[in-house]
């Protein structure tokens, strides 16, 4: 094309510390033109997003807006040079009413109104009090707040995540508008059916790094997943596996038994097993459910609806003790959520030993010294500071969030991410765990978002997008190109040549999932 | 086993001095306690003997039972400012009933509003979630409007000091002050519940990290009920044994108490944000307080003085024992 871009990004980079969160990154968005931007988790996108919108300053790099050398040096620099963003997370003030919402960012009223009702929310009352309005709504406010000002580039951050079929087909229909006025949009989104029915091309970025700007056109989703792999595209090898690490092979009915499983709007008709002896992994991009699943299956929250199974036996999880009580045990990602870190090793892993009310008595504190030694000699624990936790290093923590279900000898692990932010040595001595702990025929849930980590820990993969399980394969098959290409919502065995739209089930009922 | 004794390397003494305060967090309480003892001494020459530690004694208990309470909640994050009220109503209670009852019935009528109240404290704080300041500001405040209306009800029958809370509250046997008959084991039930019971264990974990504790298995309302009625129970018997000292029954008998049983935990080392510290720190606290007021009695100041005085000297204490024991 010949018309000049609208915006033009080239060559921008940021970097914090000795971390480069972008090194090359470059955008050019013509005008009139739904422009998609894509990568994989941490690639880059939301720090390009933010440069872009000025809420942090690149360290290089060249941003043109209409040909001119701007220098974003805030979102309100960004705004008055016609670039506004919507972000995920809903940005009215809670304790203010969406009228004094809108003055405080002198959003004409009018036009607003219009878009929201435009939107698909005929009967809104601007006196309500933002805390008051559900989620979804509000995701559609923000957009309209945008709208109204009429930005020369719209930035949309998975601006259909957490809305209702309706409510995100209206959207979608407005931001097709937008391209047909003349103005343009950067569309970000983990779904390629809305990307081939909404964008007119596509930025992918990997690495920090723009690798490929594509026309949308039928079939033009294997290229994108290939430019999101880059050279990893190649089958890796699983490697062998020692003898006491191979799973137990399980007759019987399975250990933990999920079926149609619902959670509000989180969680769509998830069903799977998990036998004893096996690590199944669980492979999601961020936010497609994943952290629901773990906290109903832990007994943290209730789901709304489906069944679970333990031991061919329905439970109900009202608190995680109940879990707890049927051997299922969770180690949540985020290990401040986990340890009690002014109180030492040992107390740490033993807090479940007290947890009941008829523990509540005195303490055989030989047996536990027994038990606790145990688990910490099991994993490796560094216990030269062992007086509190918090003096411990990373990797260490994360082992005594462990070890406290080995030493509680619980049958089944939920692990979420746990080699997250934690040294190499730490993260194979883990793998390595859970593997044993497979051979022991116990049972570990897995989530990961490394690929990597599927193949080297797990039995079986599921993988889950927008709330649903898109495919279930066996670690053989689970290569990266198949693991990407499911965690984008494609299922196993969708031709190049076929265009999502043909292959997909229908865009209403993805939109349902989200 | 610390981080001294494995990994020798060179560390400055000022750094080496924190780290050993750090790990062993009474020592220097317990030198602020002697530096005190040391300036009355010095101060009012011959004062300290036998009689005057009987006496600090006897009136450091009451505070240090009471401090012991605040530990208690304080480890959950929490803090119990009903025990005034508690204590004043068992206490109110028992110099009334035993005018017309037997001493059994007076003593259970006494306890049942402490656990009537421990109990509303706990359900408060522990399932609807109101902050333990409020809840048990509200509940003390409550308690005392109840005593008024007791008190019309009693005004005829007049009332007595047991004779054995008296004997409990001011005798002393061989110079030991009788009051440490109930102490030292109310005393030693606490450290020992602190430290190597379940219940204790999980005072810390929930004050240190509710969600960890509720990964655990932990039902945060069982320990903060069980909790605010512990604390209320130790706060009526604590009212039995301060009447007999007092011998006035009134209906703000304990309620000066209440601050400085606070402060006692603070000065011991309790983190008000919970997770953190301990009971034994908390009785040399209580000691430091009785101590501190007596020295400021000797000085001859007018009251107002004294009380300023007074605060400023726990403020600095309190700041300057942090800055001691907190290795950062």
């Amino acid at each position: 094309m010949t018309t000049s871009p609208l915006l033009d990004a080239t060559s921008v980079a940021k970097n914090y510390g000795a971390v480069a969160a972008l090194r090359n990154a470059s955008l050019s968005v013509l005008p009139g033109e739904v422009h998609a931007l894509m990568g994989a988790n941490g690639a880059g996108k939301s720090t390009l997003v933010k440069i872009l919108t000025g809420a942090i300053k690149a360290d290089a790099g060249r941003i043109l807006i209409r040909g001119q050398q701007l220098d974003v040096r805030s979102p309100a620099a960004a705004r008055r040079a016609g670039l506004l963003p919507v972000y995920q997370e809903p940005s009215l003030i809670p304790d203010l009413d969406v009228l004094s919402n809108l003055r405080l960012t002198g959003t004409p009223v009018e036009p607003f109104r219009a878009w929201v009702r435009e939107l698909g929310i005929p009967d809104l009352d601007i006196r309500e009090t933002a805390r008051h309005i559900p989620l979804a709504i509000l995701r559609v406010l923000d957009l309209a707040r945008a709208l109204a000002v009429e930005p020369d580039v719209l930035l949309l951050d998975e601006m259909t995540a957490a809305l209702p079929a309706n409510l995100a087909e209206k959207v979608l229909e407005v931001v097709r508008r937008q391209g047909d006025a003349g103005r343009s949009v950067i569309f970000i989104s983990h779904r390629f059916v809305e990307i081939s029915a909404l964008c007119d091309r596509a930025t992918v970025l990997r690495d920090g790094a723009t690798v490929g700007v594509v026309d949308i056109e039928p079939g033009v989703e294997e290229r994108i997943v290939e430019m999101m792999l880059g050279t990893r595209i190649e089958k890796t090898r699983i490697a062998a596996r020692a003898p006491n690490e191979v799973a137990v092979a399980a007759g019987g009915r399975p250990r933990l038994s999920v079926r149609n499983l619902q959670l509000g709007t989180k969680l769509n008709d998830v069903s799977f097993d998990l036998a004893n002896g096996e690590v199944v992994g669980v492979f999601a991009l961020e936010g497609q459910g994943q952290d629901e699943l773990f906290a109903a299956l832990a007994g943290s929250i209730r789901p709304t609806g489906g069944t679970i199974d333990v031991d061919g036996a329905p439970v109900k999880f009202s608190h995680p003790s109940d879990a707890i009580q049927a051997g299922i045990a969770y180690v949540p990602g985020d290990r401040t959520e986990a340890l009690a870190m002014q109180r030492s090793v040992r107390e740490n892993i033993a807090l479940p030993f007290s947890a009941g009310l008829r523990k509540w008595g005195p303490i055989r504190m030989r047996r536990e010294q027994v038990v606790v030694s145990g688990a910490i000699g099991r994993l490796q624990i560094d216990t030269r500071a062992q007086g509190e936790v918090q003096r411990l290093s990373g990797g260490n923590q994360q082992k005594v969030t462990i070890a406290r279900w080995i030493a509680a000898n619980a049958r089944t692990i939920l692990c979420f991410d746990p080699t997250r932010g934690i040294d190499v040595g730490t993260k194979q001595e883990i793998y390595k765990l859970l593997r044993e702990l497979a051979g022991q025929g116990k049972s570990v849930l897995f989530y990961t978002s490394e690929m990597e980590e599927v193949q080297r820990v797990c039995d079986r993969v599921i993988v889950i997008f927008g709330g649903r399980v898109v495919d279930t394969f066996p670690v053989e098959e689970a290569d990266e190109p198949a693991l990407m290409r499911a965690a984008y919502g494609l299922p196993r065995g969708a031709k190049a040549d076929v265009g999502i739209l043909a292959e997909v089930r229908p865009a209403s009922d993805a939109e349902a999932a989200s | 086993m610390t981080d001294i004794a494995t990994m020798p390397r060179p560390v400055s003494f000022g750094r080496r001095l924190k780290r050993f305060m750090a790990d062993r967090p009474l020592i220097p309480l317990i030198i602020l306690l002697i530096v005190l003892v040391v300036i009355l001494q010095i101060l009012r020459p011959g004062i300290v003997n036998e009689r005057w530690l009987a006496n600090t004694a006897k009136f450091a208990i009451p505070l240090a039972i009471l401090a012991g309470c605040q530990t208690m909640t304080m480890l959950t994050g929490g803090i119990d400012l009903s025990v005034g009220t508690v204590a004043t109503m068992s206490a109110f209670i028992m110099a009334t009933q035993i005018v017309n009852q037997d001493p059994t019935v007076a003593f259970l009528l006494a306890m049942l509003p402490a656990v009537l109240i421990g109990l509303v404290n706990g359900i408060g704080v522990g399932v609807f979630r109101v902050h333990p300041l409020i809840m048990t500001l509200g509940t003390s405040l409550i308690g005392t409007g109840f005593l008024q209306v007791y008190q019309r009800t009693v005004i005829a029958s007049g009332a007595k000091i047991p004779d054995f809370l008296n004997w409990l509250g001011t005798g002393v046997t061989y110079g030991f002050p009788n009051a440490l008959l109930l102490f030292v084991p109310v005393a030693v039930l606490i450290v020992l519940m602190l430290n190597r019971t379940g219940f204790g264990r999980l005072l810390y974990a929930v004050g240190d990290n509710e969600r960890a504790a509720r990964l655990s298995g932990v039902r945060y309302w069982q320990v903060i009920t069980a909790l605010y009625i512990l604390s209320s129970l130790l706060a009526g018997i604590t009212g039995l044994l301060y009447i007999g000292l007092i011998k006035a029954p009134s209906l703000s008998l304990a309620e000066p108490l209440v601050l400085p049983s606070v402060a006692a935990a603070v000065i011991g080392g309790t983190s008000i944000f919970g997770g953190r510290g301990g009971y034994t720190g908390t009785i040399i606290g209580a000691l430091i307080l009785t101590v501190l007021t007596t020295l400021l009695t000797i000085l001859q100041m007018p009251e107002g003085g004294r009380r300023i005085l007074f605060g400023f000297i726990v403020l600095f204490v309190t700041a300057a024992y942090l800055r001691i024991i907190e290795d950062r």
